[in-house]
Parts: structure tokens; sequence; C-alpha cells
């Protein structure tokens, strides 16, 4: 495979292509829905969401909520979990909850009030406990009053349909695997940083005059340009945390991936969301969780450092997962499909250093179907709350249309104010 | 009129250059489309009479291994054939399409395809969206729409998907003694997917109703597709106006019967056909062609194709879409001279890097449509700054990958562009400072990837 050492590209080039695009285009380039986010900078200074970003992480594959927020304050956890607690023992979060230690980079920001759960939480979904079905109602924030698959749109996306004056690099959905949660009629940017687009100057020069008549394959191309040579940047500049031992690769790519999120919520981007997976630990879930885990710590504090203290200080990251998984565990060192789980909160706009939700315990007669944690609230609540902290959006609007059929209760205060 | 053979290759084709034996004119192509059809012999793929006694067996095995774990790799043995029958099948669809002089047969398959959507959820149902294009859409390509409909609706691969197996009448016999119920889905994408469309005038009551008829249906690995009168509300159901009452299949088959003659499945129906072949905002009167075509014969899809083939609007220069990555692909093949047989002989390795990831690159993973109203029409949702870098990449770099001796890009992009190639792709083509950045320069190009 070719390359073409083109870290140090001529950005002049880039610059050419896109002015002469702009041109080209003439007074329609405003209308144009696949502009690109440089030609629209200046042209446009109304943010549509104000200045709070929102970053929404999907863990696919459902999260044991109870090995990460470790309730070792209730009486039954330690004799569900006797493998599982084997390993070293979680850092104390309030005395009755502890994190697990794999975690243990993000104490600070628990210190610093930037980092929250949520625990015993779960979507509207029960009893079958299939991935795709759960992972369908998640993103598509939908209970189970309208037919599982009937609402095609994300919430996140329909949350950019009622917000006037939104733009396409308004949102983005990053990273290979498809994020349906943004995914719907308002149009959002997705890339993927690990993209390769590796050319040769005179190859990229005789691209640029074959698309000189086509806007689309311009605009287009223009911006794929630019992204990749942004990123090649940062592969250069060595701004990607390096891994640990084990994993750095994997840990690599999800700085790199944060990074990438981080640059565009730096500039006009006000939303990103993108999914980790890793977390359906049937079996010897110490060793799987821990690095999935390495990863969720990578992605935060990679975050929070690329996207600087003031902007941070207006970030909300939510990371959330179809269910959680069986209160013992089973009989290979790991846990089956359950209901409740837990939800990841960081940032410098959240109110943090707690864990949310009313703890529903342990004992017997608590599980719900007498094998899982039983759910006190519904995710779709935590998130309703925070975009009306961030936002400011009608309660009206997030339980009609954003949420439909949502109760978002008594507001928990997510949000600082 | 004078029909340019460029634009017959385009639109209603996968491409210069085309196979031997390809017609470029409306009688021609509708003449292959009528007679045989010869590429299945050539390119076999599965159907469910092979796809379900190996499902079966999977099951069978799975049931042993919980008290026999020797027959364990059984299992892993028995789901590697499935996959490697669903790697047949995506060999022998890439191949079909490239190989097939009859491409408008191809195409016409991959809109039946689309539109009826089915992914697969698991392992063991990898094949399942190809044998529903084997079993169901080839055999009635040509015939009247229900018959078409009633075959994909009462195939395991729909059943599979859209959760008919689930669904239980809450006052069978079934549904009261282990107090199940209803699964909406079928109903509610046969009516808004499959035949009316979405904003036609049916009532939430409507797919109710039609859930309720639709009770009895399922699929199992056993048996294969079955009608079970213990899982079926009783009672009569009445859709759009039309009471239904019986037993067994039969009102099953008159109501997609009547979903089929309704004026709004041709209505939505005649526009996704130009939507797909001709232009995202077609022609009014091209629209209203088709539909006349439909309502005049009842739904009868060879009468709708002719109406296709010989609209002046069909045949319009502008090329506003975009192909969609597996067309752009096959065409891509076509012209580099990459025939059927070559695929055929591909390692796994390169059938998985330079096709398979090249694809979810472009974003299209074959038979991974992200839901059952199938893939985007608009060039715009496929030309992104993510979907033409990948495009561009596996141009620049997938052809030397997959053969010895690229073409000159010249005479390629010549033979692959017909009357598309202009003046300024040629000169740029001419000053490639290579040969596979010229064969990746055309393959590129906004007149190849349009149509």
């Amino acid at each position: 495979m070719e390359r073409d050492g083109s870290m140090e590209r001529d950005k002049g080039l880039n610059r050419r292509l896109f002015l002469r695009g702009a041109a080209l285009l003439g007074c329609s380039a405003a209308a144009h829905p696949l502009m690109t986010t440089v030609t629209l900078a200046g042209s446009d200074g109304g943010q549509p969401l104000g200045d709070q970003r929102l970053i929404v992480v999907i863990l696919r594959g459902a999260m044991d909520g109870l090995d990460v927020v470790r309730p070792v304050g209730d009486a039954e956890y330690a004799g569900y979990r006797p493998t599982l607690l084997a390993g070293p023992p979680g850092l104390d979060l309030d005395g009755y909850f502890a994190l697990h230690p794999a975690l243990g980079g993000l104490m600070p920001l628990w210190s610093a009030g930037e980092l929250a759960f949520v625990h015993a939480t779960s979507t509207p979904y029960r009893d079958k406990r299939s991935h795709f079905d759960g992972q369908n109602l998640l993103e598509a924030g939908t209970g189970l009053d309208v037919p599982a698959g009937s609402v095609k749109d994300g919430w996140l996306n329909r949350l950019l349909q009622v917000t006037p004056g939104v733009q396409v690099e308004t949102a983005y959905a990053v990273g290979q695997e498809a994020v349906p949660l943004l995914a719907g009629p308002a149009a959002v940017r997705n890339w993927a940083p690990e993209t390769e687009l590796v050319l040769s100057p005179q190859a990229e020069l005789l691209l640029e005059h074959i698309y000189h008549d086509d806007p689309l394959f311009q605009a287009a191309a223009t911006e794929a340009i630019e992204l990749t040579s942004e990123e090649r940047g940062v592969a250069a500049g060595g701004m990607a945390a390096d891994g640990a031992a084990d994993g750095g690769v994997r840990l690599k790519s999800v700085a790199a991936l944060a990074d990438f999120a981080a640059a565009r919520l730096r500039a006009d981007t006000r939303i990103a969301a993108f999914s980790l997976s890793g977390w359906d630990t049937h079996r010897v879930q110490a060793g799987i969780i821990g690095k999935s885990l390495a990863k969720l710590e990578t992605v935060i504090l990679q975050m929070r450092d690329s996207l600087g203290p003031e902007v941070w200080g207006k970030t909300t990251l939510m990371a959330m997962t179809e269910f959680g998984r069986t209160a013992r565990e089973n009989g290979s060192g790991g846990t089956d499909h359950g209901t409740a789980g837990a939800m990841v909160l960081a940032g410098g706009a959240i109110r943090g250093g707690r864990v949310y939700g009313e703890w529903p315990g342990l004992g017997a007669g608590d599980l719900f179907e007498e094998r899982d944690l039983r759910p006190t609230s519904d995710v779709r609540q935590w998130a309703a709350w925070a975009m009306r902290g961030l936002y400011g959006m009608e309660r009206g609007v997030l339980e009609g249309v954003v949420f439909p059929g949502l109760q978002m209760g008594p507001d928990p205060r997510l949000i600082r104010v | 009129m004078t029909l340019d053979p460029t634009i017959a290759a385009f639109r209603f084709g996968y491409g210069l250059p085309v196979p031997q034996g390809a017609g470029a004119e409306p009688e021609a192509m509708l003449r292959a489309l009528r007679g045989p059809d010869t590429v299945r012999a050539r390119w076999p793929i599965v159907g469910m009479a092979e796809v379900l006694p190996l499902a079966d067996a999977i099951r069978r095995l799975k049931t042993r291994a919980k008290e026999d774990a020797a027959a364990l790799p059984l299992v892993a043995v028995a789901e590697a054939d499935i996959e490697a029958m669903a790697d047949a099948a995506r060999r022998a669809t890439l191949a079909r399409a490239i190989d097939n002089p009859d491409s408008l047969r191809e195409r016409l398959t991959a809109f039946w395809a689309d539109h009826f959507t089915t992914v697969p959820r698991q392992r063991v149902e990898a094949t399942l969206p190809y044998a529903l294009v084997e079993d169901a859409i080839r055999p009635n390509l040509t015939g009247n729409f229900a018959d078409l409909l009633t075959a994909v609706t009462l195939h395991p691969a729909m059943l599979t998907y859209l959760d008919q197996t689930q669904s239980v009448g809450p006052n069978s016999a079934t549904g009261l003694r282990k107090g199940e119920g209803l699964n909406e889905n079928l109903a509610r994408e046969l009516i808004e997917l499959h035949t009316l469309g979405v904003g036609a005038g049916y009532q939430q009551d409507d797919v109710r109703q039609m859930a309720e008829l639709l009770t009895g249906l399922g699929y199992n690995v056993r048996t294969g597709m079955f009608f079970d009168p213990k899982r079926a509300e009783p009672g009569a159901e009445v859709v759009l106006g039309q009471s239904y009452a019986g037993d067994g299949l039969t009102p099953i088959r008159a109501v997609l019967r009547d979903l089929s003659l309704r004026p709004e499945t041709a209505a939505h129906i005649a526009r996704k056909l130009a939507v797909h072949f001709v232009s995202d905002a077609p022609d009014a009167g091209l629209v209203a062609a088709l539909e006349a075509a439909w309502t005049t014969s009842g739904g009868n899809l060879d009468q709708v194709y002719e109406a296709l083939l010989r609209h002046p609007a069909a045949w319009a220069h502008e090329a506003d879409k975009a192909r969609q990555p597996f067309e752009f692909m096959v065409a891509a093949l076509r012209a580099l001279g990459i025939t059927g047989a070559d695929i055929g002989a591909l390692s796994a390795k390169q059938m998985k890097r330079q096709l398979m990831w090249g694809l979810r690159d472009m974003g299209q993973v074959m038979k991974e449509a992200r839901g059952p109203d199938g893939w985007a029409e608009a060039a715009e949702a496929w030309i992104t700054p993510q979907g033409l870098a990948a495009r561009i990449s596996w141009a620049m770099q997938a052809p030397s990958l997959l053969m010895a001796n690229l073409p000159e890009p010249l005479a390629m992009a010549r033979a692959a562009l017909g009357s598309r190639a202009g003046e300024r792709l040629l000169w740029a083509v001419a000053r490639a400072e290579s040969l596979r950045e010229g064969v990746g320069l055309v393959l590129a190009s906004a007149e190849f990837n349009r149509r």
C-alpha cells in the first residue's frame, strides 16, 4: 500500500479546491445540503444549540452496571459474585458504591465533580433480553406503547428535528459502525476517523479537475481530503494517547475517535454520537470488561484533554447500554443478559461526584424476576433532563416528540446551572 | 426516437462494456427478460430446500451439545457450512450481475430484493435473504405483483426478519394458554413499505386487524413456513374496509391479492421504480405511465417494465442519481474486464478485503440494510465525504490488488463510459502518473458514479 509521506501536505491545495467549489456554487452555496463546515463558517454565526456540547456513547453488548459501579454496601452483593470480586478491590466512591478498578484513571474527575453514574436504570424493554431489540429501543427512544421497529428515526435525530436552524455539521456520527440514535430526517454528518484517503499530489490535483463540474462530488471530496489530512496531522503529532501494553492499538484508535469528535465539537458541532462494543461478557468477564472499560476511560480522558478546559466545562457525555446483566455470576465467570444497569456521565457541565437513581436492593424479593437488578428509572428520563438542562428544551417536546410517551418525573438536576 | 446504448447500460444495466449478447433497445431487453432465467444454473444460489436441512441439523446439534459437550465442535462445523453457503451466494450474486447479458433482470432482482429487504440477525440466518431472492423473487419477477408479494410474505426470510413467528392471536388457543399476543411488525411493513406506502389512507386499526389476520403464520427450521391454527386469532378481520374470514392461508392470500390491486400500491411502486431507475425527482408523466400500466394490467410487472422502457423520460440524458456501492463495484469490475469466473476464483482473503470491506466502507454491506425500508436512493445519501472517500480509495487501490495487468486507462474510460467520456475527464486520465491512478480516476469520476 502506498504511503506518500504527505503529513506535511499542502494545505493551500485543499483551500484552493474548496474555494473554487464555493465560487462555482455561487449564491446557492449556503442552501446546499452538503456544503462543508469550513465553507459555512463565518457565513452564519448563530449556534442553534448554543454553547453546550452533548456526546452520547452507546455501549453495545449490555454493560454490567453491577460490576462497573459496585454496590459493595449491599449485603447481598459479594455473595452473588465470588469470582468477579476475586481481583483487585473497587475504588470507593461514596461509601456505598465502589468503582471498577479499570476506571481508576477517572477518579480525579469524580473528585472534581465531573463524573457521575446513574444506577438501576434501563429502557422500558423487559423479559426478552435480545441485544438487537434492546438497542433498537434504546436508540429509537420509544416505549412499549408502540410496536418495535415502527419508529425509524433515533431520539437524538428528533432533538435536531425540533431545533430550528440546525446545520448539517451540528451533529456528527463518528466511527465505522452505524449510529441509529442519530439517524433520521435531520441531516447529520458521518465520519470514521480510520478512513484512509492516501492520494499522490498529482492524483489529488487531477481529482480536483474531474470533479470541477459536479458540486456534490466536489464538496464531498474536498471535505474528505480535509478530514483525512487532519487525521494524519493528529497521528503524526502524537496527540493520541499511547495505549497500555495490551490492547494498545485499540486504545489508540478510540483515542483517535475521541480526538476527531473533540475537534468537531470545538468548532461548529454540538452533538456527537458513537458506539463502543465489547460488553457482552458471558465468559471470563474480569478480563474482558477490563479492556472495554479501558477504552471507555480513554475516550473520556482524551475527550477532556482534546476539548480543553473551556469546552469541557460545557460538555456532557452520557454513555448508555441496552440493558444490564444478571445479579449472580454464571458458571463461566461471566454474567448473562439482565435488565437494569448503569449509565456513565462525564463532563464539566454535569453535577458530578454522585451516584444518581434509587437503589432497589439486591435481596431475594428485590430482584426483577428473581435474577436481575430491578429498574427504578427509565434511561430516557435522564437523557431528557440532560437535554432540558443543556438546551432548555420544553418538557412537552421532550415527552411528546423526542421521547414520545415518556414521563420525565421530578428534576434530578443533572446539569449545573 | 434514437436511444443511447450508454444510457441503457447505465440506467437499466450494470454498466459498460455490456456482456456479449446484451441488447440495448427496449425490444431486445424485454425479449431477454421474458425468456428463461439462464444464469441461475450457471451461478447457483441456495434456496430454502438447501438451507432448511442444515439449519435443522444445527438446531439438533445444539440441543445435543447441552448434554454432550462433544457435539459442540459439530455445531461449529455446521455453522461454517452456512457461512460457506453465504459466501457462495455473495460471489454468485456478484458474478450474475457482472456476466448476465440480461442485466435488466439482475437490476430488477436487486430492486425487489431491496423493496422486500430482509437482514440476517444470527449466523444461522446468513443465507435467508439470498434464499428469498431465489425462491420468491426471481421466479415471480415478470408475473403479477400479487404472486410476488405472496411468495415473499410467506417466505421464511420475511417471517423471521419481521417477527411473524412471534405473533400469536391473543384469543387463540396458544395465546390464551401462554398469555402471548400480537407482534405487528410484518403487518405494518406489509402495508407501509411493501404495498400502500407511508402516508396512504390506512389506520392503526388496519395494521392491527392485518396482524390478527396473519396470526398462525410462522417459521421454524423443522418444517419451514407453517400455518398453525392454534395460534390464529379466531373470527374475521376487517382490513381497509374488507372483511376476511376462513381457515388457513386462504384469507391471507386474499388480503395480499387485494392489497396488490389497491390504487395506492400502484402509485407507491410506480414512483419507487421511477426513482430507482431514472431520477431522484422523476418526471411526472413517467410515474403516471407506470401507474397506468399497473392499473390496467392488474399489477402485471412485465407490462409495467415495458411502460418504463418505452417512456421517453426514461431515456433522458440527465444523470442525477448515484450508483449505489454494489452497482458501482459491479460496474467497476466489468470495466476492468473481471468476470464472474474471476470472482468465483478469488481467495477468501481477497473476497473479504477487496470486495466486502470495500462495500462496507462505501456504506453498503451486502444484505445488511439498516432497516426494512432498505437502502437510500438519493445521491446525497451516498456521495458523502465518507462514502466518496471510500470509493476513491477503492478505485485507486483495489484494481491492482485484484488483477495482475491493469487495462490502459484511456481505452478503459472510453469503453466504460461510452458517450459519457468527456474531454475534461480524458484530459485528466491521460495525465495520471501511473496506470493505477489512471484507472482509479476513471472509476472515481462523477461520470462513472452517476447514472
